[in-house]
């Protein structure tokens, strides 16, 4: 009787071990696409954790901002998302994004969430040598960068406690 | 004897308007000064101090000529539009999207031709918008008169409604789009004054441009309601006309010599 209990609590504890070493593997490896832009990069425009929770949020406000109010420099840009998240495949050719497995696909799958950004919107970064006009161009490139992708080191432009409070507005919209 | 009246009334009204503005102003002020402290110049978005029109000189547009209808399609990523399998050519003809058209006219008595640009007009009453359902279908601050996708069911009274066959419906999906260009199945969409640009900080439109370079100078964009734009210069200058002005929706569009 004793053994087999003793043999018992050893099984549990080996398990245990074994799920603990699963779980912070899976916890340690990165969610974002190897090869993406995003890899090589320490922040996203926010927190990982603020945009994993609020970037549906963040896309549905900014889309009214873009397409009624003009106001293309907003802070959150699908189009930067993909410009970030993207991946790549062996001919370096980018991937769409939507695509089964990739950055927002992947996740998508798993919440059986519908993914609809990308009936319209383009799923690859674009080629920038052909976008606007040089004068438009350099434009853009000085000052107003459009998605104002942060640099590792540098602060975020709000604060945890700002961005709570920016996301309670919209949730009372 | 009491005193009658069908006004509401008023100070029930403003003492309610009263509250609610301080209320607004003590839960969402934070967050809405947050925003606008961080808006740049370009950030401001429209404004009604603005309204963008177009002039088209047609003495200027030549026969024959589409660099204009190519340069929309490039800028807007309409050239990206493949035809769907099994779709005819006449089909693809009639259904592909097109936001200028070149159109000719011919002077039954006289024979005398005109050749000019028909896109969007821009109405300031645009029955577009009349008669949308769901409000997809709208008119910028500064004018423009553009279709949100997102609210769009692709009903199709717009492209009823308007009275310049303006706007084209997307059949099937749509594989590659431009960043600026949004463009999916089940949406009604046309000319949008390139507002990609406007928004940008620019000054010309992508038919402008490219009339400009073939050397015709046929189109002019610009700030109606500013007097020294050079719209409004040429506009005071020369008689001009509204298509179907009989409609009175005051187009931001114009055409002179037609």
């Amino acid at each position: 009787m004793r053994s087999s209990t003793g043999i018992k609590q050893l099984a549990g504890l080996l398990v245990g071990g074994l799920l603990l070493a699963l779980s912070t593997a899976v916890l340690s490896e990165s969610a974002v696409t190897k090869g993406s832009k995003a890899a090589d990069l320490g922040a996203c425009v926010a927190p990982t954790e603020e945009m994993r929770r609020n970037h549906m949020d963040y896309l549905q406000h900014d889309r009214d901002l873009t397409v009624h109010e003009g106001i293309r420099g907003v802070k959150y840009s699908l189009a930067e998302c993909v410009d970030c998240h993207a991946g790549k495949d062996e001919q370096q050719k980018p991937i769409p994004i939507n695509a089964p497995g990739q950055f927002c696909a992947g996740c998508h799958e798993y919440m059986a969430v519908s993914l609809a950004c990308f009936q319209c919107h383009r799923k690859t970064p674009e080629d920038k040598t052909t976008s606007l006009g040089d004068a438009l161009d350099d434009k853009a490139r000085a000052g107003h960068s459009l998605g104002l992708l942060l640099d590792a080191g540098q602060q975020p432009m709000l604060s945890p406690a700002e961005f709570a409070q920016l996301h309670a507005l919209i949730q009372e919209d | 004897m009491s005193k009658s009246t069908d006004q509401p009334e008023m100070n029930r009204r403003e003492f309610l308007g009263k509250t609610i503005v301080a209320a607004t102003a003590a839960t969402v002020a934070p967050g809405v000064l947050l925003s606008v402290a961080k808006a740049g110049p370009e950030q401001k978005g429209v404004t009604s101090d603005v309204r963008w029109g177009l002039l088209i000189d047609t003495n200027k547009c030549a026969d024959g000529c589409t660099s204009c209808v190519d340069a929309c399609h490039t800028e807007n990523g309409i050239d990206l539009q493949e035809k769907p399998e099994g779709h005819s050519d006449a089909m693809w003809e009639q259904q592909r999207v097109q936001w200028i058209r070149k159109v000719k006219l011919q002077d039954k008595l006289t024979g005398e031709q005109t050749n000019l640009p028909l896109m969007c007009q821009h109405c300031e009453h645009p029955p577009c918008v009349d008669v949308c359902p769901t409000g997809a279908s709208f008119k910028r601050a500064d004018g423009i008169v553009m279709v949100d996708r997102h609210i769009c069911i692709g009903c199709r009274y717009c492209m009823m409604a308007c009275p310049y066959k303006a706007r084209s419906f997307i059949h099937e999906e749509v594989a590659n789009q431009l960043v600026r260009a949004p463009r999916g199945k089940g949406c009604v969409e046309s000319c949008t004054l390139c507002v990609h640009r406007i928004d940008d900080g620019g000054t010309t439109t992508a038919c402008q441009d490219a009339c400009s370079s073939e050397g015709h100078n046929a189109i002019v964009f610009g700030d109606l309601k500013d007097p020294n734009s050079d719209i409004s210069k040429a506009l005071k200058e020369q008689s001009s006309r509204q298509i179907r002005a009989d409609l009175e929706l005051n187009t931001g569009v114009r055409y002179t010599n037609v």
